[in-house]
């Protein structure tokens, strides 16, 4: 073998055990360091620098809010029993008593009135879920529109991924549990999608349910799913995504003394687990909040799973939402032509579903471009250097435009899940809100891009302005001669240096490849960075600024901030503190 | 260029460094750092303290409330008023919640503005370690070439193809082991073309159980309406599983309004009554809602909208196919009952649903 082992001396060996601890705590620290090695820890981490913004906070709400689910699922474990069998309910709440309902029906209601603190436990549970779901949305979309994905980055990406996607899978196992007809029609609607698969999905159907839908088998088979096996996965994925960011080092935002070769931000210890650690207990304060004054899923006023009734306007889960949108605003009929179709086989036909099919495509297309994302655009910009230094958003106007775009498609879905309440709230025709959500499933997505685009140029435009020519001070001022003009306030250089440090590349046209060739892969591939490229705001250049500072110079404003910034570019030391 | 020195830390930012353009100015380093209030003012510091301790205390207010909401306001069962038991819980849920986030915003939020006032606010900048280096990669490719050579996997063809073999082999016995998540006798899709309708089978009114004469319906109204021999089914899960396929929504219409029948159905509705599977034919949600000046029935889950008059046929909405309309009569006592089973599966398409029943009893 031939890994450089280390040689340590006799005096190494000795030194940990004849070292005597004087104080209380050196004893306890020196106890853990010669078991498991603290201090390496301590020295490794207790400093550690992590940037600071605002921004950086979802990630962290996820967490807190996926800790805080996991602790009061626990509580609620105690009580629910997820049994299909059947009870008579004997419970407190009378509308319900003598009914007869599964067990897992009976216990939820029992944790909600029978147990103190049992609501507020399963609301704090089903808040939290809920804000776990949105804050890893947030944090991906926050991710995506900095730039926070690209290299070394891109496999975390796809964990975080990952990790919204169990997200989903969490939440919907768990809004099935309590076996209410709100829940049950929930599983109904799985029930009928799964049906819609080819070939194997009447099976997997049948699979999950232990029979025809509902059977006796589906409420533990969830219960299995929501409380281990996505757990589990979801507490892995955690640890690997935040190992990873800690070997990465966070990100920052471009700014004075900001390279691409360091980190600068608060320490661990004190300010940043401070404040980090008192964030938990603001998430945790504000889901009790929400927990303790905001009803969510009153499983009291539906009854138990009956196939039969059905309340109208009822809503999902807000991230099952588009979902059930999608689903809603796919016409079954053209005109009077179905789509649905039997495809001839030779054993007789098989059925196709077109309208539940064909909803699945944005929902496949908008997850499985999560996934690919970052190898789309090194594929498309050519860019496969290291980032750890952010994008502007409107710096990377193509992105940015795409991202927004995909945002207001899923929206659109997303809305689309309201469709009857908005027509009932507005007093709208409801045929007419689902025409109008069908126009903007397709116009939407295009509209956001261009607008987006143009308004990410408009503000790469505006900080060239201020770059060039200084903020408008609001002073107008008039001359011995009677022109009046507005005075600007030239920024400072660091300032500055945020609105110029940023790259605008050209289109960079088809590369042959080894023999020679340009292939088809490779036109279209540059045409795609055609239109990533060819819009753009080139960040101001060294000879425009000097030009402009030339300008200014006659102003005494401005020639005292660039006088002031000649003496920086010269080299006379600021000290940072 | 402009070299900043950041405190303790050994790190340097050096101007323009890790830029690959050229930029209009070099990289300024870190702007100077501005003290706060309580950096240069006793009194500042001393304010920020005192609030601190105040949101603490916040806290240890909210505990108390927490406590004073789970013991002092009487759990539900001890009410004998049902009404005076919810408005019970709800304070108690109110003040088991307010408590909690209360003692958690004073002990976060106090947290945070001790480090955002009082805790040093100096930026500390870190040099990033480069991801790999040389040295390592090719100790690491060495360490692999051994470690593959002594295997000998690569001189010993045989060993590596039955080893592949093998893998690729081994997992299929745990995918089969999930066969029996179904462990129903009558496995396999037939099923789910029948259901308890059958001939001379009664409509029975959903939950009573009580038989429907045609007088029992004017015409406008509409019904929930289950086979009478759902009853005879034991089992919850199966009972359940039995009404999911054969829930009939019953309704009279004025018998002029209803659209010539195709062909073959001339039979299948008795003086104006109409029965159809309740079963969308979309992803299976009931549809319950029956509007009776339109004759529209609608699902509230997705919006396909059946109009009944014209045998289910779909107007709006997602679904794919008309509901499926049960054949209807009266016996000699006058009760409604069903001619036959539904004549195709009810509820969500399926892939199977399009073979031709060996019976003979589905148009393919």
């Amino acid at each position: 073998m031939s890994a450089s082992k280390e040689k340590y001396t006799e005096a190494q060996y000795l030194e940990a055990i004849e070292y005597q601890p004087k104080t209380g705590t050196g004893k306890i620290a020196n106890y853990v360091d010669t078991r498991v090695g603290g201090t390496s820890i301590v020295r490794e981490f207790g400093r550690k620098v992590f940037p600071d913004h605002w921004t950086f906070m979802f990630g962290e709400v996820a967490l807190y809010s996926f800790i805080i689910t996991v602790i009061s699922g626990a509580f609620l474990t105690f009580w629910f029993d997820p049994s299909m069998a059947t009870t008579r309910y004997s419970g407190s709440y009378a509308p319900l008593q003598g009914l007869e309902m599964s067990m897992a029906y009976a216990t939820s209601l029992e944790l909600s009135f029978d147990v103190r603190g049992g609501l507020f436990m399963r609301q704090l549970h089903h808040w939290g879920a809920l804000m776990f779901v949105l804050a890893m949305s947030v944090h991906m979309i926050r991710v995506f529109f900095t730039g926070a994905f690209r290299k070394p980055r891109e496999l975390n990406w796809v964990v975080g991924a990952t990790l919204l996607v169990l997200g989903l899978a969490a939440g919907f196992t768990g809004y099935s549990l309590p076996d209410e007809v709100l829940s049950g029609n929930g599983l109904r609607i799985i029930d009928g999608m799964l049906k819609a698969i080819p070939v194997v999905g009447t099976y997997i159907s049948f699979f999950l349910f232990g029979g025809e839908f509902p059977g006796n088998e589906v409420i533990p088979r969830l219960y299995a799913l929501h409380i281990f096996v996505i757990p589990a996965l979801l507490l892995i994925l955690i640890a690997v995504h935040l190992f990873l960011v800690v070997m990465h080092k966070h990100t920052q935002y471009p700014g004075p003394g900001r390279t691409q070769r360091n980190v600068v931000g608060y320490p661990i210890g004190p300010v940043y687990a401070a404040k980090a650690g008192g964030f938990f207990f603001i998430v945790l304060g504000v889901l009790s909040l929400l927990a303790g004054t905001f009803q969510i899923n009153a499983l009291w006023n539906y009854g138990p799973y009956d196939p039969s009734p059905v309340q109208a306007g009822t809503q999902p889960d807000w991230y099952i939402g588009w979902f059930d949108g999608v689903l809603r605003i796919m016409p079954g009929f053209i005109g009077n032509i179905p789509l649905e179709f039997v495809l001839p086989t030779p054993w007789g036909g098989n059925s196709v579903a077109t309208p539940v099919l064909v909803p699945m495509i944005p929902i496949t297309v908008l997850l499985l471009g999560v996934f690919v994302w970052p190898w789309l655009e090194t594929w498309i910009t050519g860019d496969k250097r290291e980032h750890h230094l952010l994008d502007r958003p409107r710096n990377a106007p193509t992105r940015t435009a795409f991202g927004v775009a995909m945002v207001v498609w899923y929206l659109v879905m997303w809305g689309a899940a309201s469709s009857d309440l908005m027509a009932t709230h507005f007093a709208l025709s409801l045929n007419d809100v689902i025409y109008w959500l069908r126009a903007a499933f397709f116009l939407g997505p295009i509209i956001a891009y261009l607008l987006t685009k143009r308004i990410c140029l408009a503000l790469q435009r505006k900080d060239r302005e201020v770059a060039l020519h200084g903020h408008e001070a609001g002073v107008i001022e008039v001359s011995a001669d009677g022109e009046f003009h507005e005075q600007h306030k030239l920024p400072n250089e660091h300032e500055l240096w945020t609105l110029v440090s940023y790259e605008a590349p050209a289109p960079s046209g088809p590369r042959p490849n080894a023999k020679g060739k340009i292939t088809a892969v490779e036109k279209v591939r540059a045409r795609l960075n055609r239109i990533w490229f060819e819009d753009r705001v080139e960040p101001v250049s060294r000879e425009e600024y000097l030009e402009a500072i030339g300008h200014h110079g006659e102003s005494p404003a401005g020639l005292e901030a660039a006088q002031s910034r000649q003496a920086i570019t010269s080299g006379a030391p600021a000290d940072s503190r | 260029m402009a070299e900043h020195g950041n405190g303790d830390s050994t790190a340097v930012v050096k101007a323009g460094e890790g830029a690959s353009g050229d930029y209009a100015i070099d990289n300024p380093g870190l702007p100077p750092h501005r003290p706060r209030l309580a950096d240069v003012d006793e009194k500042a510091a001393k304010r920020s303290e005192r609030q601190v301790a105040a949101l603490f205390f916040i806290s240890i207010i909210g505990t108390v409330m927490f406590f004073v909401g789970y013991f002092a306001v009487a759990r539900m069962d001890q009410f004998e008023n049902y009404f005076e038991g919810m408005s019970a819980l709800r304070v108690q849920n109110t003040l088991i919640g307010v408590g909690t986030a209360l003692a958690m915003l004073g002990i976060g939020l106090g947290i945070v503005h001790w480090a955002k006032t009082l805790m040093p606010d100096h930026e500390v900048t870190e040099a990033r370690k480069p991801l790999r280096t040389e040295e390592d990669r090719a100790d690491a490719e060495k360490i692999v070439t051994e470690v593959v050579d002594e295997t000998q996997i690569k001189r010993r063809p045989l060993l590596r193809n039955t080893m592949i073999a093998a893998a690729l082999l081994a997992p299929l016995p745990a995918v089969v082991l999930f066969r029996d998540l179904d462990r129903t006798a009558d496995f396999g899709v037939e099923r789910m073309r029948h259901s308890l309708w059958d001939e001379g089978i009664r409509l029975v009114r959903d939950p009573t159980g009580t038989p429907i004469r045609a007088a029992d319906l004017t015409i406008g109204s509409a019904m929930h309406v289950i086979p009478e021999n759902l009853r005879e089914v034991s089992g919850h899960g199966d009972r359940l599983a039995e009404k999911a396929k054969s829930v009939v929504l019953l309704m009279r219409l004025n018998p002029d309004d209803l659209h010539e029948p195709t062909p073959g159905r001339e039979d299948w509705s008795y003086e104006g009554i109409i029965a159809c599977s309740k079963v969308c034919t979309h992803v299976g949600c009931p549809v319950a809602l029956y509007e009776r000046h339109t004759h529209h029935l609608l699902c509230p889950c997705h919006q396909s909208t059946f109009d009944a008059s014209e045998e289910f046929k779909v107007t709006f909405g997602p679904a794919g196919r008309p509901l499926p309309q049960l054949p209807i009569t009266v016996d000699d006592e006058g009760f409604l009952i069903a001619r036959s089973d539904f004549t195709e599966p009810v509820g969500p398409t399926y892939w199977e649903r399009g073979h031709t029943d060996p019976e003979g009893d589905f148009p393919a």
